[in-house]
């Protein structure tokens, strides 16, 4: 039991992770991730949307008919992201205006649903809350990891503490002005999951259609 | 006349949702793998967004708005927290509607387009397009135009990636990079050009 629950949590950080494996949930992962404040208030958001979303509905999971399932998760989902919204208006006001939509995006982030759909449906409430807890933990950590990189080399700063000096204030680092723009998003995802798959081999995709025989050992 | 038309070729190219907000990328990334799916799930996208925009908007501005209710004689009243849970309830019941409407009097289109119609209620393109509508306040002859563009730009960028991803699978690609990464490399790349894009004024 105690071995599940830990599996449930530990497992989406790195062997399962939603956004590197799953494919899911990345448009946000890519939008806020230029400085790491916004990838925090995001990662607390989602995580809060995602463990309350499978706890609940997996407590009603019997009681849910089928046919409608999708519209039934689709109310508590949004019901949860409402609240989640006012709550960073009234106390975090500039950091909701950053979001901007974003915060209102979680309803749509495949993670929430796809979980609810996968897991919390099919399991007892404590399990499905430490799954959601997981998924939203290793999402979480994902964004904060690009968000580091976006915003030490894009603007030379770590949380809005400048630790690279940068040159048009009399320092070193001339800014990489393309970590702010939303394609080195893709890049630096990209290269992670190259740098994750190298280090966890057994995750690599196999190819469509082989090229070189000769050179190649490995068959399909 | 031009300010509508401005709107439309902005929303497809210069503010395209797939490329310069990554809004969709889940089913961007999941179903581009052949154009004619690729290509069917980009109408269905077109559809929807062209209906469920112009209805939102009027939802906002006559229900929930502060405000809005003064023709019921409830002037005081703001509704506008209500926002989320109505737009995407709106989705959803165009979307299981449009799905029956077509199913009856278009089967050919309803076939073509099978699984990926549910598919689209949980696609963040539509709900960003109602969204991003709400935050610009747009008025209904514009948010129908930034509707009918902004679909158009998304079933465009999902059309150009599954015609690279067909080719692709011919390329020599690193094992680590197969697959999955070389994609959000390419749609990188791709964004890198639409960004060519946003130096335009109209």
């Amino acid at each position: 039991m105690a071995s599940e629950a830990r599996e449930n949590v530990v497992n989406p950080l790195f062997n399962n992770n939603p956004i590197m494996l799953q494919v899911l949930g990345i448009c946000s992962a890519l939008a806020v991730t230029t400085n790491m404040m916004a990838a925090l208030m995001m990662s607390i958001a989602l995580t809060a949307v995602i463990t309350f979303s499978s706890l609940f509905i997996s407590m009603i999971r019997h009681h849910i008919p089928t046919n409608i399932r999708i519209i039934v998760q689709m109310t508590i989902i949004a019901s949860l992201v409402i609240i989640v919204d006012q709550m960073l208006k009234a106390f975090a006001y500039d950091a909701s205006k950053q979001l901007s939509v974003f915060v209102g995006l979680i309803i749509t982030n495949c993670i929430v649903l796809g979980r609810a759909e996968a897991y919390a449906m099919k399991n007892p409430p404590m399990m499905s809350m430490l799954d959601g807890l997981g998924n939203g933990l290793g999402y979480s950590l994902l964004l904060m990891a690009v968000a580091f990189f976006r915003e030490l080399l894009g603007s030379g700063s770590v949380f809005g503490y400048q630790v690279l000096a940068v040159a048009n204030e009399g320092g070193w680092y001339v800014p990489n002005g393309m970590m702010l723009l939303p394609p080195s998003a893709f890049f630096v995802i990209g290269l992670m999951i190259w740098a994750v798959r190298c280090w966890k081999p057994e995750q690599v995709e196999k190819p469509e259609y082989q090229i070189h025989q000769v050179h190649r050992t490995e068959t399909l | 006349m031009e300010h509508y038309l401005s709107l439309f070729i902005r929303s497809i190219f210069v503010e395209n949702l797939a490329l310069a907000f990554f809004l969709g990328m889940c089913t961007f990334l999941a179903v581009s793998k052949k154009i004619e799916t690729a290509l069917g799930l980009g109408i269905a996208v077109i559809v929807i967004q062209a209906i469920t925009v112009p209805l939102n908007n009027l939802i906002y501005d006559y229900l929930l708005r502060d405000g809005a209710l003064a023709w019921a004689g409830l002037p005081d009243v703001d509704l506008s927290f209500l926002g989320l849970i109505s737009y995407i309830g709106v989705i959803a019941a165009m979307v299981q509607i449009i799905e029956m409407a077509m199913d009856k009097y278009t089967p050919a289109l309803y076939n073509a387009l099978g699984i990926f119609l549910p598919l689209i209620t949980v696609n963040c393109a539509i709900l960003g397009g109602t969204l991003f509508m709400v935050e610009r306040d747009y008025n209904l002859a514009e948010s129908a135009v930034f509707g009918v563009g902004s679909g158009l730009g998304w079933a465009l960028a999902i059309t150009a990636i599954a015609g690279i991803r067909e080719k692709l699978k011919y390329s020599d690609v690193p094992d680590g990079l197969q697959g999955l990464g070389i994609t959000f490399i390419i749609t990188g790349l791709m964004a890198l050009g639409f960004m060519a894009f946003s130096g335009i004024q109209l």
